[in-house]
């Protein structure tokens, strides 16, 4: 890279100082709304109204985190979203590896019929599995409850074809070594398959935390309670005004900031991966 | 296959290694059968049966006393001629206008971005990409309350335009159609009578042509920005998989930059356009989060959605029929639309 530097005819230098000062540009447009959420969560209501623009809080004032956090269900929001994150998450890895690996290695009668019939889920729009949700889930008994909101989305069709996809990628030498020094099939996905797979289940595990921490409309169909609200429900009833009378920005964006940080925070972790992976999403 | 290669040395069991195999295939596929079927094949046909049943929302779906209507619920949003059916009609609208903004502008911007990013060769591209990419992982709820300060009335975008000295509209309050205000603005302030005087589905002509509402045009700005970059990853993901010869050698014969990506780079990207559009065209047509937490439909039903009024309908009108029935509805237009624009771009190869 820094060859290329040095060598950059100045026509081309031209061209990429250009260049350069558009990326930053635009690159402003799409953090500055950002800044500006953190910005107002500091300010006071009425210096959120007067300057909106300014990123500088005057006076600076730590009140609707206060009120987030002490005088409001904004906690029990948080904890919700994270247990719901957490058993989602761990049901994902576990569940689709174990089908993903079925599909990959064990050769079955019915094989064919499950592929065929995951790829059929996948197609189906989310949106339109509204009502047909809350159906089951009231049919069931288990509407209102933990297990209404966390059972449905405890697998997902997209999981298990990435783990078919990388299952099929390893040779399988290992495995059959496994095999015949006699370990049993859960055995060898146990202790031998997944610790190799762990590309693949980091994977997993950083859709399905931003999937589940950021859904929406199965936490409305499958739960009413307030103690069952989750930060995605929470929020949405913040912006439309029930806490409290007026704009309330400051308390708004703060809420909005807080529940982004744990994706962020996955994402700046993670970032290499999630970029490849969705450049891996495409050949499918 | 390798399997089987590997294997006679255990001698002993005649008929192999691979014994319980077809009974743990089905034991690891289970859970995931088990709940995919329960909360997904079910639900569909339970609420298949809902859209055509007169239930209310009281007791079961499928008891004895829920009545089949046949397609009275279809008929109801889309041939009754009642206020059903014009909501209906809205909600189409209102998408429609969306899609036909959102899917080229966020492909565009996407292919701009990726374009930008890759001809970039000093230093910073990770941080770029960083920027561009940031907007995609957060949750729609915290990008809605977002926007919903950045287009207040008094709002960032709006303090903007001022400095330019331009006066903001009202943004998410404002229910007039964009199209209207520019035919307005060139003193054109009623539809001919051809146009005001029929329609389709409750909707007379110049109300589908009004464009999207100044409040709805806040929500297409919102999609792009969120949606562009996942993209922009994508056709960077394509960029880097072409290979350099074509374009050396167009650029040999003096092709210009300008020349060189549309009939050397674009038509290479087809794949990843068609990817680009075809999961575009699927999520610009369920657009539920943003307007739950945003506008409920408002102002004037200018950003009610037909996923929206699906919900509306079902969960807070008690209209369950009627939910399901454009919940349906909804699904086939999402098919259809797939399907044609697989055909068209089929068509130029």
């Amino acid at each position: 890279m820094n060859r290329t530097t040095r060598r950059l005819p100045r026509k081309e230098l031209a061209w990429q100082t250009g260049l350069y000062a558009l990326l930053i540009l635009l690159a402003l447009v799409y953090v500055y709304p950002f800044l500006v959420q953190l910005a107002t969560s500091v300010k006071t209501e009425a210096d959120a109204a007067a300057d909106p623009v300014s990123l500088i809080p005057d006076p600076l004032t730590w009140a609707a985190y206060g009120r987030l956090f002490l005088r409001s269900d904004f906690p029990v929001w948080f904890a919700n979203s994270a247990v719901v994150t957490v058993l989602v998450t761990a049901g994902r890895v576990f569940f689709d590896s174990l089908a993903g690996y079925a599909l990959a290695r064990l050769r079955f009668r019915g094989r064919g019929v499950v592929y065929a019939a995951l790829v059929a889920v996948m197609a189906v729009p989310t949106v339109v599995l509204l009502i047909p949700k809350f159906l089951v889930i009231n049919q069931l008994g288990i509407y209102d409850s933990y297990a209404g909101m966390v059972l449905p989305l405890l697998v997902d069709a997209a999981g298990v074809f990435i783990m078919k996809n990388f299952f099929e990628s390893i040779p399988t030498s290992v495995e059959e070594q496994a095999r015949i020094d006699g370990a049993g099939t859960f055995r060898i996905f146990w202790s031998v398959v997944l610790p190799m797979a762990r590309p693949a289940l980091v994977t997993i595990v950083i859709l399905s935390f931003q999937g589940s921490w950021n859904e929406l409309s199965h936490f409305i169909v499958s739960a009413q309670s307030p103690s069952l609200t989750t930060l995605t429900k929470g929020v949405a009833s913040l912006a439309s005004g029930q806490l409290s009378q007026g704009s309330q920005y400051p308390i708004k964006l703060a809420a909005a900031a807080i529940m982004t940080v744990p994706v962020a925070v996955v994402f700046f972790v993670f970032q290499r991966r999630i970029m490849n992976t969705s450049q891996g999403a495409v050949k499918e | 296959m390798a399997a089987l290669v590997a294997t006679p040395r255990r001698a002993g069991s005649p008929r192999g290694i691979r014994d319980g195999e077809a009974v743990t295939g089905w034991i690891f596929t289970l859970p995931v059968l088990l709940i995919l079927g329960v909360f997904m094949l079910v639900p569909v046909l339970m609420a298949l049966w809902v859209s055509f049943s007169d239930w209310s929302g009281r007791g079961s779906p499928l008891s004895s006393d829920v009545g089949f209507v046949g397609l009275d619920n279809y008929a109801a949003v889309t041939t009754d001629g009642g206020l059903a059916e014009r909501d209906f009609g809205v909600a189409l609208r209102n998408n429609a206008w969306y899609v036909l903004l959102v899917v080229p502008l966020q492909t565009a911007l996407s292919l701009f971005l990726a374009v930008l990013v890759n001809r970039a060769v000093l230093r910073g591209r990770g941080v770029f990409r960083t920027a561009f990419y940031f907007p995609s992982v957060t949750s729609s709820v915290a990008i809605t309350v977002l926007w919903l300060f950045l287009f207040s009335t008094s709002g960032v975008v709006n303090a903007v335009l001022a400095r330019l000295g331009i006066t903001g509209p009202n943004w998410f309050n404002d229910p007039s159609g964009v199209l209207h205000n520019l035919l307005g603005a060139l003193g054109v302030q009623s539809g001919p009578d051809a146009l005001t005087q029929h329609g389709l589905l409750g909707v007379t002509w110049w109300d589908w042509l009004a464009g999207p509402s100044v409040a709805m045009s806040a929500f297409v700005i919102m999609a792009v920005f969120t949606t562009s970059g996942t993209f922009m990853l994508l056709f960077i993901a394509g960029l880097q998989n072409l290979g350099p010869d074509v374009d050396e050698a167009a650029m040999m014969d003096g092709a210009n930059g300008w020349q060189r990506f549309w009939r050397i780079t674009l038509p290479q990207l087809r794949p990843t356009l068609f990817t680009v559009l075809t999961l575009g065209l699927i999520g610009t047509w369920q657009v539920f989060d943003q307007i739950y937490t945003g506008t409920q439909g408002g102002p004037g039903k200018t950003t009610l959605t037909p996923a929206y009024l699906s919900y509306q309908s079902a969960f807070l009108s008690q209209e369950w029929g009627r939910g399901a029935a454009i919940a349906f509805i909804l699904f086939v237009i999402i098919v259809l639309m797939t399907i044609l624009q697989r055909w068209i771009l089929r068509e130029r190869r």
